[in-house]
Formats: C-alpha cells, structure tokens, sequence
C-alpha cells in the first residue's frame, strides 16, 4: 500500500471530526433551550396561578358556574363554564368548517391541481395564512356582523358563528398547508402502483393516499384546534365578549383567551383576580397538553392497528 | 380475422417514446401472441421500462412522457380504451422496484378483488392465499396476513406485488426486472410458476438477465438505444440465428 493512502485511513482527529463535534454541540444545546424555556414558562405561569387554585378557588363552583365576577366586592366569583363553553364552541364551529374546507383543498392541490393552478393555490394559501388576526378579527367586526344581522335577522351579530367562521378561515391556511406536506409525503411509487392495478383516482386517494397521510392529517386537525383554543384576537373582537352559556350559534360568547387578555392589564400583580387569570393559563396549558396526548395515542394506535 | 385477432394479444405499431427531446424508444413494431412469454432484453436505456409504461397508458400520469404510434391491445388500440381503469385492470404490472402498499400483507392481495366488485370474505380469503401461493410468499407470511406490506423486506415485497398482479386475474402480465429483488432461489420458483401462468395469461418479460429469457421466453426482442434490433424465436437467437450481429453480441455478453 502506498504512504499517502495509508495516510488517508490512518485514525486522526481531522476537520470534518472537529466540525461534527461542534454541529453535535450546537444542536444539543438548542434543543435543551428550547425544552428549558418551555419549562421556564410552565414554572411560571404555575407559580402565578396554581397556589391559587388549591387554596382558593373553589375548583367545583369553577367547572359548574357561569358566574365569572373577579373584581366583584366584596366577595369575587370564579365561576369559568361559561368561558370554557365560549372557547369550545367557537372552536368546535371553526373545526366544523375549517376540517372539510382545509382537506379538500389539501387533496385538490396535492392530487388534482398541476402546474400554474397548483401554484397560485399555494401561494394564495400562504398569503392567507399570512394575514394577522386582528386583521381577521376586523373582518369579523366590520363585514360579518352586519352580514349575519341581515341574513339570519337577528339583532347581534358578535356571536359563536361570527367567532366560528372568523377563526376556521384563519385556521384553514394552515391546516391545508400541513395537510398538503403529509400528501406530498407519500410517495408517489403508491399512487402508480394502485393506479396501474386500475384503481380510479378517488379510490387511490381514498384507500391508499390519505390512510399513509392519516398521520399528517391528525396533526393538520390538531394544529387548527391548537390554534382554536390560543387565538385570542380574533376571538375578542367576533364573538362579542359576553360573559354567557351560549346554546345556539347566535349567542355572543366568552373565550378563555380573550379574558386573559382583556383582563390583565386591569389587575394589580399579585391580586386574586390576577392569580385567576393565571388559574386560567393553566387550564388553557393542560387543554392543550391533554390535545397532544390524545393526538399521539391516536397516531400510534393507528399504526399498530396496521402492523 | 377472428381468429387471428385472438391469437395476437399486444400489436405494437411504429410505436416512438419520447421525454421531452429525449427518445426512449422509436418506430417500435412488434405482435405478441396470446398465451406466450415475450422476453425484452436490452441493455440499459434502451426504452425496456418506457415500453412496459406505455402499454397501461402510464405515460398519462408521468410528466413530459410523450406517447406516439399504436398499441393494440386485443385489436383495440389502447388509447381507443374510454374506462382506463378497465384497461389497467386487465393488465397486471410488476415494477422493478418492489411497492408493498402501505396497508396489510392481507390487504394488498385483496385490493385488486375488492376493486372488482368481490365482497365475501370467504373469496377474498381464497384469491389471497392462492395468489400468495403462486408468487412464492404464502408459506412465510400466512402467520401474519395482517402486518403492514410495506414492511416485508425487499425480496418479499417483489413476492407480495406479484401476488398483488395475479390477484387482478389478469389477460397480460408485465414483469419488468422481477428478479431484481429477489433471491435466485426464490427467481427460480417464482420462473417455474410463471411458466405454469402462461396457460392463462399473456406475459411479456422484461429482463436483464439473458439468461432469464433463455429459460423462460417463447420469443425474444432485443432493444438496443430505443430501437427494437430484431425479434425472434428465443431458441434460435441463443443459437446465434439472428438478423443483426449485435443481437449476438449482447446475448454473448461481448457489449460494451
Ligand atoms: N420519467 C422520465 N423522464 C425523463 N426521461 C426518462 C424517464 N423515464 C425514462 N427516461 C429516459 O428514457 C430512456 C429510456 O429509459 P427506460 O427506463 O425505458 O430504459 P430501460 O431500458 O428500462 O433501462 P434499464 O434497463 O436501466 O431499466 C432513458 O434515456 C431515460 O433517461
Ligand atoms: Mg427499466
């Protein structure tokens, strides 16, 4: 063998070995940031509120009373149910139509569309996705709530439909976008090998294409509820704010995120009422977790169902 | 006219693939008979795979893949077919990289029959254990029909696509590379079914090894850079009776 080539396979630390080293270093050190910080704002957010619920807010009256008058003399009320029914409404509503509306895009622009028209979709969607929500919440103000007066004949039009189509059109971009990626992921060796077994395109899409994507397409769903459940603009300025069960899409409603945000800059830090808030923080934290968990469970079942 | 219509299964007529200002293939004509293995040989780029795309109208579903001239397909030429899906259902087609959908071992068999309308259970049941059979799997996999396809390794999952093509009882069978996957013990069984299959079937074998279309192919064409050289008794072309010396050549393995 000749020298440099022995040279070549000797076992020295070189470049590439020094280089690898740092990568490995600097990603590990992201990743734990971001775990830290995550836990940073939990830490937080628990110190504010969790004392709170265990020693003073009477967590039965919470979950069963509309009644929310924190700054009520002298004795508040933290009745959350009617905040809870407003957030799960306006949410359930905008999944209602943001789910069908946001998949079907998906498939048409991942499956159906080619060439300039796919593109425009794209670059449409994205643009919508775009939009802030106090844009979309102004929309809702200004075009919806006239709109909905006329049609339905009602005297308010700051409602759960109001807040529901405000917040499924802004959680659709982004749901369709996400729901695209899992398509695309799918290779298209599948597509061919249904379709040259003389399987139509609808029952490629059905039986083989959205089954492998059924993954991706959780996720979408989930990430718009997500979305559902954090918006908090948008939600403020459509649903009307009104402190109320509502039992028909033309209630105005509460959200538990448009409480906070209306509410905390009223608090002196440290009050019940600000602790409160904070109580309602963590139920929006643990929603939110409880959604991810039951997410993972469903992906993981749906793949062990099939293997 | 009867007759001779049911004796020719595929009639290629100046048939030319193009990709953009690439050519795959060009003024291609050619019959393959019913109930025969046709063997392709050809080395690589030679428009073997390009051939095979084109029978079933894959050209429809590839960018830039340009179709022209005629393929007839039981005298009716392919593009002629209004329900491609019937077309394509007809014709089985094995890639040379293996596809296990990604659904169950069961399911992959059974996906073809459920396309045609077969319900019960107790039927697809049998379409699924005879075609696993026949493509050599059944005996390794019974024990578990219901795990994912996808996860079979490579030379099963070449297994689980032909049981998959058989499953669609089809008229024609395309093979294209099978063996590339697969264990030669494993080719040799699966070559011994095939030579059963052409009872009922057309098959056209595309095939890297020359010998593969020796020991299975009633005739040969040989392609050569998008031109079909000649093609001709599979027995006489292994004895050096060709038209064109460069059929030799490649079938002694003198090319290039
Ligand atoms: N999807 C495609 N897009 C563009 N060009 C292609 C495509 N498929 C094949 N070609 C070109 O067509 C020509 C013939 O390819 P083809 O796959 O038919 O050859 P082949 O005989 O099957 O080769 P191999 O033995 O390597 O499989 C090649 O030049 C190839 O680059
Ligand atoms: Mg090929």
């Amino acid at each position: 063998m000749s020298a440099p080539q022995s040279d070549r396979l000797d076992d020295r630390i070189d470049a590439a070995w020094i280089w690898d080293r740092i990568a490995r270093a600097v990603i590990f050190i992201g990743g734990i940031s971001a775990i830290v910080f995550v836990v940073a704002i939990f830490v937080f957010v628990a110190k504010e509120g969790l004392a709170f619920i265990f020693e003073k807010l009477d967590l039965g009256f919470f979950f069963t009373s509309p009644e929310w008058r924190p700054a009520q003399e002298p004795k508040p009320e933290f009745g959350g149910l009617a905040l809870i029914a407003g957030t799960a409404s306006v949410t359930g509503l905008a999944m209602l139509i943001a789910v069908p509306f946001s998949l079907g895009v998906a498939i048409y622009i991942g499956e159906f569309a080619t060439g300039k028209v796919r593109e425009t979709l794209k670059i449409l969607v994205e643009l919508l996705a775009a939009i802030p929500s106090v844009v979309w919440g102004f929309i809702g103000l200004t075009i919806l709530n006239p709109l909905i007066i006329d049609v339905f004949d009602v005297p308010v039009g700051l409602t759960v439909l109001n807040a529901g189509i405000i917040l499924g059109l802004m959680a659709a971009p982004i749901m369709t976008t996400i729901a695209e990626d899992a398509l695309k992921a799918v290779p298209d060796t599948y597509r061919e090998a249904a379709e040259a077994m003389g399987a139509t395109r609808w029952q490629v899409i059905r039986q083989v294409v959205l089954p492998s994507a059924s993954k991706g397409l959780v996720a979408a769903i989930l990430l718009g509820v997500g979305r559902g459940f954090g918006e908090t603009m948008a939600v403020l300025m459509a649903s009307g704010h009104s402190i109320n069960i509502p039992t028909s899409p033309f209630d105005s409603a509460r959200a538990l995120t448009a409480t906070i945000a209306a509410e905390l800059g009223d608090t002196a830090k440290g009050s019940d009422h600000y602790k409160a808030l904070f109580s309602l923080g963590i139920l929006l934290f643990l929603v939110t977790f409880v959604i991810n968990l039951l997410a993972d469970v469903l992906v993981r079942k749906g793949a062990s169902d099939r293997s | 006219m009867v007759s001779t219509a049911s004796r020719i299964k595929l009639s290629v007529k100046d048939l030319s693939i193009r990709y953009g200002s690439t050519v795959a293939l060009e003024g291609a004509s050619f019959d393959v008979r019913d109930n025969e293995i046709f063997g392709i040989i050809g080395p690589a780029n030679s428009g073997k795979t390009s051939f095979i795309r084109a029978i079933n109208r894959m050209d429809e579903m590839t960018p830039g893949m340009e179709v022209r001239g005629d393929i007839e397909f039981n005298g009716k030429s392919v593009t002629d077919w209004r329900n491609l899906y019937a077309l394509r259902s007809r014709i089985g087609v094995v890639f040379p990289l293996p596809v296990g959908l990604p659904m169950s071992i069961y399911e992959n068999v059974a996906f073809a029959a459920k396309l045609r309308g077969v319900k019960g259970k107790a039927d697809l049941d049998e379409v699924v254990e005879r075609c696993l059979t026949r493509a050599a799997l059944w005996d390794e996999v019974k024990d578990r029909l219901d795990s994912l396809g996808s996860l079979l390794s490579g030379g099963q999952q070449q297994r689980l696509t032909i049981a998959r093509a058989l499953s669609q009882e089809p008229e024609l069978l395309l093979l294209d590379e099978f063996s590339i996957a697969v264990d030669p013990v494993t080719t040799m069984r699966i070559e011994e079914v095939l030579k059963e299959l052409k009872q009922e079937m057309t098959i056209v074998l595309v095939t890297n090894l020359t010998q593969q279309a020796q020991r299975l192919a009633d005739r040969t064409a040989f392609f050569l850079e998008g031109k079909v050289v000649e093609v001709g008794d599979t027995r006489a072309l292994f004895k050096g009776q060709t038209k064109d010396p460069r059929t030799t050549h490649y079938i002694e393995g003198r090319f290039g």
